[in-house]
């Protein structure tokens, strides 16, 4: 009796550690894949090399280009669970893009943030930039359109960016990278 | 008070049954009485508070996590990592755990296994359990921005658990309402149990939110 | 000619999802759209044919006191198999059907055809009536899946049927699950009895 279970479990052990090792690198792949096709989609590139990456503490992932910088941020609060967006700046910190990477949000009503958003979309966001636009849904007196039903999901799309800026801006300030934005940065910061 | 915002969220915003989907089988098999939908609600809230805790361990210590190499193999020096192991390591760990639990119960305190005890053997079957644990495993469940560790994840099932009972309850309630009714033929049975969930769970979609009100105030 | 009743069984007499009312959890948790449906069913259909087909060639090698331990730890090396592969070649279904790729585990479906079919029947057989039950299962899910997908985003598989704005969002949501698959039943019971 104890035998045949063990031997069950042996080789189904076997099996699993075997399929395991084949599917390794191609999960692993189409990870890194995903990644590079987010930042190019984002940063509005074809082609383009990642300089530095950094994480923060609060999880938010900066990866530096040649063409911008994509940052990767996650609201804790969205419908149903958390939001993780990519979000890609140029050097004035304006939009260039986004993308959805994440969402615990209803399929269907995900797959709406992933448009609603996007330039010449109601929502539109790209070209505005957290350190000159109020970004807030309408109701709560900011200048983005809301998806229609789902606040809450646009208000968590709004933290994620607002957050991915504040991330910018706190590496900045740190010195980790070219001074032209680092001042920039630090005048519109003082404007608000 | 992230704990509150937590017994908050898995409670009524993200209710496991209602919005998650996660233990319908109970969730619709044991409610005709609330009776014994009261029995399933704390066998459910004492096995997946156990099974988190345990699976959380094995999880850290010996499958190990984000492809890191498993602490307890690391010991003997050997590096391995074993996460791709986790459904069927849980799903057994599962099963042994309320074998033990019923065994352990009936030597114990008779009384709670008359209580519990013809709900115990249905339970490994309940996906809320494994769902839950994996969730808690992969450290993706919400923690209301508290880190994911033991006391947050254990915490976190507790809640899960109260959900479930809670949204059986309410739903024996009705049901046990509705058995009087004069409900037309074909929508007699599962089917107007069915749409009086899904009124239960509009009712529950009315919390979506609350969670983020919440977490300004504290 | 037995194989073909078999096969024709699980998908009316014995639907899972509308007669058996098994295996809730993936029914009204993944079918938010038709194609999310459809991506489930199958996923659940080749575990059920491959655990069906292997516990029948097993069966008489394994005591019967371990019975159950010996068919879960088959199912779950094959649920977790089916899951490295979906995330490996299929990353976009990994992702719409998430955390109820390794619950197909406890789906009571396949551990209920274990038991109810596989231990008692040869391994051809088996296969057949985890096509079939699997089938049936899936053109559920589907059905499901599209009636939701219609009434809330006025699409079928993606293919606009009526503008968007007119469709009610509240049955891609969790409520809709649960009311669409109540009408559902009771339209198949009715259909049944005529």
């Amino acid at each position: 009796m104890v035998i045949v279970l063990t031997s069950i479990a042996v080789i189904a052990g076997l099996a699993l550690g075997y399929v395991n090792s084949v599917t390794e690198e191609p999960i692993r792949l189409i990870k890194q894949q995903q990644l590079s096709d987010g930042i190019k989609a984002v940063l509005a590139a074809d082609e383009l090399t990642v300089e530095s990456t950094d994480t923060l503490e609060n999880g938010s992932v900066i990866y530096r280009t040649d063409k911008g910088v994509a940052v990767q941020a996650t609201d804790p609060n969205g419908f149903g669970g958390k939001l993780t967006i990519l979000v890609g700046f140029d050097s004035e910190a304006t939009i260039q893009g986004y993308r959805i990477l994440e969402t615990a949000e209803t399929p269907g009503l995900g797959a709406k943030a992933d448009q609603w958003f996007q330039e010449g979309q109601k929502g539109n966001i790209i070209g505005m930039s957290p350190a000159k636009n109020n970004m807030t849904v309408s109701k709560d007196g900011g200048e983005v359109d809301a998806i229609t039903a789902s606040t809450i999901t646009s208000r968590a799309f709004l933290r994620a960016v607002n957050m991915a800026y504040e991330a910018l801006g706190k590496v900045e300030v740190d010195g980790e990278s070219g001074a032209t934005i680092q001042q920039k940065e630090e005048k519109e910061v003082t404007n608000e | 008070m992230a704990f509150i915002l937590i017994f908050i969220t898995a409670i009524f915003v993200n209710n496991i049954v209602l919005s998650q989907f996660l233990g319908i089988c109970p969730f619709l098999g044991v409610s005709k009485k609330v009776e014994t939908a009261l029995g399933m609600g704390a066998a459910v809230a004492f096995v997946l508070t156990i099974a988190t805790l345990v699976t959380y361990l094995i999880q850290m210590y010996v499958l190990g996590v984000n492809n890191n190499p498993a602490p307890l193999f690391l010991l003997f020096g050997i590096k391995v990592n074993l996460e791709y192991l986790q459904t069927i390591a849980f799903i057994l760990v599962i099963a042994a755990l309320v074998q033990m639990v019923e065994i352990i119960l009936k030597k114990v305190s008779p009384a709670l296994y008359q209580a519990l005890g013809v709900f115990l053997p249905l339970i490994t079957t309940n996906c809320c359990i494994l769902g839950v644990a994996i969730l808690v495993g992969n450290g993706t469940y919400d923690a209301a921005g508290m880190d994911h560790n033991l006391v947050t994840g254990v915490w976190f099932a507790l809640c899960t658990a109260l959900g479930f009972a809670l949204a059986l309850i309410v739903f024996a309630g009705i049901r046990e309402q509705l058995a009087r009714m004069d409900v037309p033929k074909g929508m007699q049975g599962m089917a107007i149990a069915l749409v009086v969930a899904g009124l239960l769970s509009m009712a529950f979609m009315g919390f979506s939110g609350v969670n983020n009100g919440l977490a300004k105030v504290f | 000619m037995n194989n073909v009743r078999v096969f024709l069984n699980g998908l009316i007499k014995e639907n899972p999802t509308f007669v058996l009312l098994l295996g809730m959890c993936p029914t009204l948790g993944t079918t938010s759209s038709a194609l999310n449906g459809m991506s489930m069913g199958l996923a659940t259909m080749a575990v059920l044919v491959f655990s069906n087909f292997i516990i029948a060639l097993i069966k008489n090698l394994i005591p019967d006191m371990v019975r159950i331990p010996a068919y879960i730890v088959v199912i779950a090396s094959l649920v977790t198999i089916l899951q490295m592969l979906i995330k490996a070649y299929a990353p976009a279904v990994d992702a719409a059907l998430g955390l109820f790729i390794p619950l197909i585990v406890v789906n009571c479906i396949i551990l209920g055809r274990a038991e109810a079919f596989a231990a008692k029947n040869g391994a051809i057989p088996s296969i057949f009536d985890g096509l079939g039950i699997g089938l049936g299962f899936t053109w559920a899910l589907t059905l499901l899946g599209a009636c939701r997908e219609f009434l809330g985003t006025g699409k079928v598989f993606g293919f606009t049927c009526f503008p968007e704005e007119y469709g009610a969002l509240l049955f891609v949501l969790a409520p809709g699950a649960f009311i669409v698959l109540g009408y559902l039943i009771a339209v198949f019971n009715k259909l049944k009895k005529a």
